[in-house]
């Protein structure tokens, strides 16, 4: 009982931290988001074609997630090792699973954000459309998928952290370790958005493996983190 | 009848701090050759010796960060061979970083610490009390502080953390003179609450006339001064 209640004090330590620094900062908000927004406004530039843009957004919406992502994990690592704080809280002993979680947590958080923002600029940009049936698909493949995006992203954000080179080795390291989630979530997000003649029930299947990938990364993470850490 | 007191439930021998022959191999290099000496409860010991001579090392190696290859190693009636994890919840390490969060004030960062150990309101105003943060300050962003006043927050974490042992290496680096007087009176006051120092410093003058003992460290080998 006093371990979960342990590991619960720590996790929230942990995300009240992350969260309270990002909106003080506002990274993610001044920096992150325009630059996810470009990259819509980008690759409509290159396609110029609303049919191409309805069939792709579902791809597109998750690229700019990813790439995106490896920008707030390289600084929510950043935050921790630039004055050693990293370093401190393996020496106090904390519980680092709970570091994860709470960092994971955050992630997750700011990754919701960011996709509520791409699938608008989606809507806006693309004239994709969606129905009842598929925004439900559509809100639960962005639950699952943000989910293990923050798993993922924690777990090699925290094996990277004190690496030389770390800004070109995680997203090395991240994005082939992702594509299990670009595919799913973008089969997933197709079927919501009926691109190509995509059907709702079809995306189903693509947000249980989003779910697995998530599970697999979450419980991997919480065990594998600290060692990681402490290596 | 053996001499000693209960720390957390273990009996400590009078020594804060046991070495006997340690040695700690790090990367194929023996950092540590053959280090024994003794620590005792309430002392302010110095290391001295030259860069690269495993002051930073021997100060990792008594906060569990480091594992010991030969020797027997003791902290806090922890055997260190067996398990270093377990003495790292009452050592506080302080390197040449501070461990703050630059975005966060001064208030925040100490909540952030004693949230994760679970210390109270009071323990935070306790430790601010200790150090001399004023209450001016506690709202302020640990970035816009100077670095005596960052260096003395980081001491407070370790008050709120309740370390028992406090491992500093190169205290004083970066402090005007004013930082460094307010940081000697802080380490002197953390031991007469009970804390035991160890600190390496290349600033002998200043740091002999902290410390209570000074045990220099050269290629890896401590010897008594």
């Amino acid at each position: 009982m006093n371990k979960i209640s342990g590991v619960r004090r720590v996790v929230g330590a942990v995300l009240i931290k992350d969260l309270r620094i990002e909106v003080r900062s506002r990274v993610v908000t001044n920096q992150v988001l325009p630059f996810a927004g470009l990259i819509m406004i980008m690759f409509a530039f290159a396609l110029d074609n609303d049919d191409v843009l309805q069939r792709v957004a579902g791809g597109l919406i998750w690229l700019a997630t990813m790439f995106s992502l490896v920008v707030i994990v390289q600084r929510s690592f950043a935050i921790d090792t630039s004055d050693g704080a990293l370093d401190l809280l393996r020496v106090a002993g904390v519980d680092l699973s709970a570091v994860f979680l709470g960092k994971a947590i955050a992630l997750t958080m700011q990754l919701l954000v960011l996709d509520v923002v791409l699938v608008a600029a989606a809507f806006l940009l693309y004239q994709v459309q969606v129905s009842a049936v598929g925004f439900v698909l559509l809100v639960t493949c962005v639950i699952f998928a943000t989910t293990g995006l923050g798993f993922v992203g924690t777990l090699y954000g925290g094996l990277t952290a004190g690496a030389k080179g770390r800004e070109t080795l995680l997203p090395l390291l991240l994005l082939p370790v992702m594509a299990p989630v670009l595919i799913a979530a973008t089969r997933a997000t197709e079927a919501a958005f009926g691109s190509g003649g995509a059907v709702t029930s079809e995306g189903w299947a693509w947000v249980g493996l989003l779910a697995v990938f998530a599970a697999v990364f979450g419980l991997g993470g919480t065990l594998a983190f600290g060692p990681l850490i402490d290596e | 009848m053996t001499n000693g007191k209960l720390i957390n439930g273990k009996l400590i021998n009078g020594k804060i701090v046991d070495f006997a022959d340690v040695v700690i191999v790090y990367d194929n290099f023996p950092a540590i050759a053959g280090a024994t000496f003794t620590v005792a409860s309430g002392e302010i010991v110095l290391l001295q010796g030259p860069n690269g001579a495993g002051k930073t090392t021997l100060l990792r190696a008594c906060a569990g960060l480091l594992p010991i290859t030969r020797g027997t190693a003791n902290v806090l009636g922890c055997d260190l061979r067996s398990d270093r994890f377990a003495v790292r919840s009452r050592v506080g390490l302080l390197g040449h970083a501070n461990g703050l969060y630059q975005d966060l004030t001064v208030l925040e960062n100490m909540l952030f610490w004693s949230r994760l150990v679970g210390a109270t309101r009071s323990d935070i105003d306790q430790a601010m009390s200790a150090i001399g943060l004023a209450s001016r300050l506690s709202q302020t962003r640990v970035a816009h502080l100077s670095a005596g006043q960052r260096r003395r927050c980081a001491l407070a974490t370790l008050i709120v953390r309740r370390a028992q042992l406090w491992l500093l290496d190169e205290p004083h680096a970066g402090l005007d003179a004013q930082g460094r007087d307010e940081l000697d009176r802080t380490l002197r006051t953390a031991r007469d609450s009970g804390a035991t120092i160890i600190f390496a410093s290349h600033e002998i003058e200043r740091a002999r006339s902290l410390a209570t003992r000074s045990l220099t460290v050269a290629g890896g080998v401590v010897t008594s001064t």
